[in-house]
């Protein structure tokens, strides 16, 4: 089958265009940021998918599956083009889908979307509404392009589409949201918070991926892999230290405490857990998870 | 010490001065904390049969930390046996496995009352069994409270979390009062006010007992004169209770804790307000009735053997 992929170059993009060559597909990639030495059995388009030049891949190449990697993660980037990324990039992507008879659309989004609060449950489904999208306004693009790329499943019957809320993907590329987090010796932490934290190896989030390409799997989806662990056992499990920060201190300070690009409402997500229900897609898939807590912590810890 | 990302030498001074302050006592953490709150082994044998699956790092999946729990009630123990006395009746109406609702009353400006229930379970309960109270939603914003809640399984009542701890077969506390309830004066710690209708609802659609309890001595224990709503508002919790003696310090007291049978209803959980109000007006006759036989107990014109569970 021939995948088309955008954000291939991140870390997950990689992983997953890696694995569907392995599977025999043709894959061809589209992100704005090099890819240096990728596998020569992947077509690199260097574009950005909101451009003129994205389109033309879609009509040239007629890929028969769509994955939408190409979001901007909210804790790690702060341009101010994100938003137009995000939601603009989203919707290209769909109406490319829609237009060039793509069959299968997968929009890989972030299980964020549900919003960290002191009343929020444990484990959401996914029938919950984004419940902090106010609180957060630097989530709200990502939230915002959750639900646009779910309305892909009324707007456009023909596609399978799929919307997949992973979890904090954690591996050895020391990649993503909360393995910049966790990078330090010392790592700062809300003082008399330990929120629950789910997190996924990077290698069973590709997997997950995959896995909904090949169900062809169609409707709203979370992901995530072995049972949450506090925050601060998480820091210390790869060997770092927590350094409690009174609320207060940390949204006057954000900035100087260690923090530099952690907008103040993203305080809300290191004292709240979000912790999601990924029942339904292990019904829809007989996926399950490869690597335990413990093993997803130490690949994080041991890589350099 | 190094800062996670490198940042102004400024914050650098800042960070310095507040690593000493906060951490210095947490490399003798383990040793230090373990001579102040020793751990008891009755208690910690008591928590290892609790019917929960730790993860690799000893989490069950709500969070709740078998050594957090084993610590704290370790010292509780003390309060619960010594500083405070409690009797109760009735242990057998408890569940030993599966889903369950335990339904009381409120009193005594704090939930003394809550944590009493909570040390019925775990210390004197066979099998014991750790029961997550729906509590309200101001704890969780508190630094300390937070923690501590989430590592014991006590959630903000919210019924998507009730629905799926029930589906789990955990056994939920609810106080359905609520602050309403806490909030009477001592002179009126042994009567109720109006009931919730959520726990009910839960009940029918989770085909959960409910396990009706009464308890009494809470309007001694802190007896409670005024309740100051205006500081309450600025502190960000409902309000703060004032005492006899001004300062929120409960005496040693003796409370009676009453467990009455499991009482089971059908229905789905859609009723008409009218239809799940009866149903909660019988749980709250039951509940009257714990408090008045507690209370003939506590003044000794009763015996056990004269009690109707």
């Amino acid at each position: 089958m021939k995948v088309l992929v955008t954000g291939v170059a991140g870390t997950l993009g990689r992983l997953v265009a890696m694995r569907l060559v392995e599977r025999g597909h043709d894959v061809i990639g589209i992100d704005r940021r090099p890819w240096p030495n990728a596998p020569e059995s992947i077509e690199m388009y260097e574009h950005d998918i909101r451009k003129r030049t994205a389109e033309d891949v879609f009509r040239t190449r007629r890929p028969q599956a769509a994955i939408h990697m190409a979001t901007v993660t909210h804790l790690v980037h702060k341009s101010p083009d994100r938003m137009r990324v995000n939601l603009y990039g989203t919707r290209a992507f769909i109406q490319h889908c829609h237009k060039y008879g793509v069959k299968q659309a997968i929009f890989v989004g972030r299980h964020t979307y549900y919003g960290a609060a002191a009343d929020s449950p444990l484990y959401h489904t996914e029938d919950e509404p984004p419940m902090s999208a106010h609180t957060f306004p630097e989530l709200a693009d990502l939230v915002a392009a959750d639900l646009y790329a779910s309305s892909a499943l009324w707007r456009y019957p023909e596609i399978a589409t799929c919307v997949l809320r992973i979890v904090y993907t954690l591996g050895p590329s020391k990649h993503g949201t909360l393995g910049s987090y966790l990078k330090g010796s010392t790592v700062p932490v809300v003082m008399g918070f330990d929120p629950l934290i789910h997190f996924i190896h990077e290698e069973d989030a590709a997997e997950a991926i995959v896995t909904a390409l090949s169900r062809k799997l169609h409707g709203v989806y979370n992901v995530s892999g072995p049972s949450p662990v506090p925050i601060s056992a998480i820091v210390r499990a790869v060997g770092g230290r927590p350094f409690p920060v009174p609320a207060t201190l940390v949204r006057l300070g954000l900035r100087r405490l260690a923090l530099p690009n952690l907008p103040p409402a993203a305080i809300d997500h290191l004292k709240y857990p979000i912790v999601v229900d990924s029942d339904a897609f292990k019904r829809a898939t007989d996926y399950q998870h490869r690597y335990d807590e413990r093993e997803t912590i130490d690949a994080f810890r041991a890589a350099r | 010490m190094r800062s996670g990302s490198a940042g102004p030498a400024a914050s650098d001074c800042v960070l310095g001065a507040l690593h000493i302050q906060i951490e210095a006592p947490s490399g003798a953490e383990a040793t230090l904390l373990d001579k102040l709150l020793p751990i008891d082994p009755e208690v910690a044998a008591r928590i290892d049969s609790l019917d929960l699956s730790f993860n690799k790092f000893g989490f069950d999946p709500y969070g709740i930390s078998k050594k957090d729990l084993v610590r704290f009630m370790s010292v509780f123990s003390w309060f619960y046996r010594h500083y405070f006395k409690v009797d109760v009746y009735g242990l057998e109406n408890l569940p030993p496995r599966g889903r369950g609702i335990l339904v009381g009353n409120h009193s005594g400006g704090v939930a003394i009352d809550g944590a009493m229930v909570m040390g019925s379970m775990l210390l004197d309960a066979e099998p014991p069994r750790l029961p997550h109270s729906m509590i309200d939603r101001f704890i969780h914003q508190f630094a300390g409270a937070s923690q501590f809640m989430s590592r014991t399984g006590q959630f903000t009542g919210n019924p998507d979390q009730a629905i799926r701890l029930l589906r789990d077969d955990r056994l939920l506390l609810v106080f359905p009062e609520g602050a309403r309830g806490t909030a009477k004066l001592a002179k009126d710690a042994d009567t109720l006010v109006t009931f919730g209708t959520g726990f009910m609802r839960l009940a029918l659609e989770t085909k959960s007992p409910i396990i009706p309890f009464g308890f009494v001595g809470g309007g001694e224990a802190l007896p409670t004169v005024a309740n100051l709503k205006a500081l309450g508002r600025l502190l960000g919790v409902p309000y703060v209770p004032v005492t006899k003696w001004g300062l929120l310090v409960p005496k040693p007291t003796r409370f009676q804790l009453l467990y009455g049978k499991p009482m089971v209803f059908e229905g789905s959980g859609h009723e008409r307000d009218d239809v799940c109000g009866a149903m909660v007006e019988e749980v709250k006759e039951k509940i009257r009735d714990l408090i008045r036989q507690g209370r003939q107990l506590r003044e000794k014109k009763i015996t056990e053997a004269d009690l109707v569970l």
